[in-house]
């Protein structure tokens, strides 16, 4: 397997009203599971939001797949997991519809459905266990199975990167493990991933590397920081006492 | 009633009516559907609104009305999706600014056209089914095709855009070039139900059926399959009725259209209701979460 850099950002910065992420650097290479964590409001959403193009640069420069962001054109090698789908969602969609749209990238526009589409859709349906809800309105679903909806979208794109926002937070233990199990799978096969977490919980054990975001600057980078205090307690149960019991709906607070 | 429904349907210009009826029917909730999807339902009407500056500028210029509506309405559709684009605040102002702007402009300009009274403009703000020509049903026929094309041809990069717009940018579709085909094919669809629900009622043609199909489906495809459907029935109806009754056809059509949606969600109320009797099947009906992992 070749170590070739998949994501690079050099000297990053992104300010809206004031500097949210200051001289990032970061390079992800191939076959690394790189979890970005950091507190609410560290800038580690924006960091790969900013990688993948959907926050403007302020300086810097972010390079995918060894091409500039700029002219990087072979987008079906990325695949998107966002905290929660868009403001769409005004219209029921069946849970094999919002996977199908996984496949676009690959198809062309406006290019035909193929058997090879249906397969991808079936099989990134199967690596999440939602292949008997693929009929199902995707509002039917829980918060755990809807998250696993949208990375069953980015797996059926068959990407070379899989970029995860939160993937995990709100989301049910088995949820989770199905999840840390599709991760496996995907990088068993090759795939590289980024992802942004609150907390580690079952996936812990597929991460190769740890980034830190404190405060708009990366404070850490390398092993997977171990934690302490009552937090390394076995059994400690990790509660947000200010966080909502039920965390709203990903399609939106219903 | 029977008889004389009979006779009056085979006047020809009733069946032209009911032609361009059926028409804006199909075409008008396969174009609301991705309005709804992204929660902007009251868009078609503001669409509605520029449309009648575009025909002031037809009736005062001498030039076709249908023509002028379709550039106006569709600058107006491109105006009206570069605010949202943007997400600012102060859109919504913007919004409200272009619509009103776009009616005032409308009366004002027919106002001032030699010889067109307020007659003219109350036909493109209700519509004028009967006086529909055979060529501007061609004319319906054409625009219909290049919208169904749109809606039906393109629906899963529309879905996945109007979906998740941020996903479809990440995932290389041509975000914008859609969204701007869709703006443009929205413009389109209200110029052609002008002439049948007319300009103030548009949206309810594009908005009340797909309100009825997605009480009732799962999937985006069968609430536009059903949407589509209900559009029909309330366009065929409501012209049916019209014509049967000497009834304003534009608003009969609306009527029949949210009698229609009344009347599937009390269905599905009584159905809902039902279902909760049979506790077994409820049930059954949601596995625990753990069993569905493989």
């Amino acid at each position: 397997m070749s170590t070739s850099p998949v994501l690079v950002i050099r000297h990053g910065a992104v300010a809206y009203d004031r500097p949210v992420l200051r001289d990032v650097n970061l390079t992800v290479t191939s076959g690394e599971v790189v979890a970005v964590l950091g507190a609410n409001g560290s800038g580690k959403s924006t960091m790969i939001r900013a990688a993948l193009g959907l926050v403007p640069l302020a300086e810097g420069e972010v390079e995918l797949f060894g091409t500039p962001l700029r002219r990087f054109r072979e987008r079906r090698r990325i695949g998107y997991v966002p905290q929660r789908l868009g403001a769409g969602g005004g219209v029921p969609a069946t849970v094999g519809e919002v996977v199908g749209s996984g496949r676009l990238a690959r198809r062309g526009f406006p290019g035909r459905r193929t058997a090879e589409d249906r397969q991808a859709v079936a099989g990134a349906l199967a690596a999440v266990g939602l292949t008997d809800r693929a009929n199902d309105p995707v509002a039917s679903l829980s918060g755990g199975q809807q998250q696993r909806t949208l990375i069953a979208r980015a797996l059926a794109g068959q990407p070379d990167l899989l970029v995860l926002d939160e993937p995990t937070a709100g989301v049910d233990a088995a949820s989770q493990e199905a999840f840390a199990d599709a991760l496996r799978d995907f990088v068993a096969r090759g795939g590289t991933v980024l992802l942004v977490a609150h907390e580690l919980g079952p996936l812990q054990p597929v991460i190769t590397r740890a980034v830190v975001v404190h405060d708009g600057v990366i404070a850490h980078d390398g092993p997977v920081p171990h934690p302490s205090g009552h937090h390394a307690e076995p059994g400690h149960d990790h509660v947000h006492p200010h966080a909502p019991q039920d965390p709203p709906s990903i399609w939106g607070r219903e | 009633m029977n008889v004389s429904l009979f006779e009056i349907m085979s006047y020809p210009f009733m069946q032209r009516a009911l032609l361009g009826a059926l028409i804006t029917g199909l075409i008008a909730p396969s174009l609301g559907i991705y309005l709804v999807q992204r929660k902007m339902s009251l868009i078609g009407d503001g669409i509605g609104h520029i449309a009648l500056t575009g025909v002031g500028v037809g009736l005062l210029t001498g030039s076709n009305p249908v023509v002028t509506a379709i550039i106006v309405s569709a600058l107006g559709a491109v105006a009206v999706e570069l605010i949202r684009e943007r997400g600012r605040t102060s859109g919504d102002m913007a919004l409200a600014i272009l619509f009103y702007g776009g009616i005032a402009g409308g009366v004002f300009l027919v106002g001032l056209a030699p010889g067109k009274g307020s007659a003219n403009l109350t036909s493109y703000l209700f519509g004028s089914l009967v006086t529909t020509t055979p060529a501007d049903l061609v004319a319906m026929a054409v625009l219909g095709a290049c919208v169904l094309a749109v809606t039906v041809g393109l629906r899963p990069w529309l879905f996945a855009v109007c979906q998740d717009e941020e996903y479809a940018k990440v995932s290389g579709l041509p975000v914008r070039a859609l969204n701007l085909l869709l703006a443009v094919m929205t413009a389109v669809t209200v110029t052609v139900a002008m002439r049948t629900v007319g300009l103030l009622l548009v949206s309810a043609l594009m908005v009340v059926p797909v309100a009825a199909a997605q009480l009732v489906s799962r999937g985006f495809a069968g609430t536009m399959a059903l949407a589509m459907l209900g559009g029909v029935v309330s366009a065929g109806t409501g012209m049916t009725l019209s014509g049967g009754f000497n009834l304003q056809p534009g608003a009969t059509i609306v009527l029949v259209a949210i009698a229609l949606f009344v009347l599937v969600a009390l269905a599905g109320t009584v159905l809902r209701r039902r279902r909760r009797a049979e506790p077994a099947q409820v049930a059954a009906c949601e596995p625990p979460e753990c069993v569905l992992d493989s």
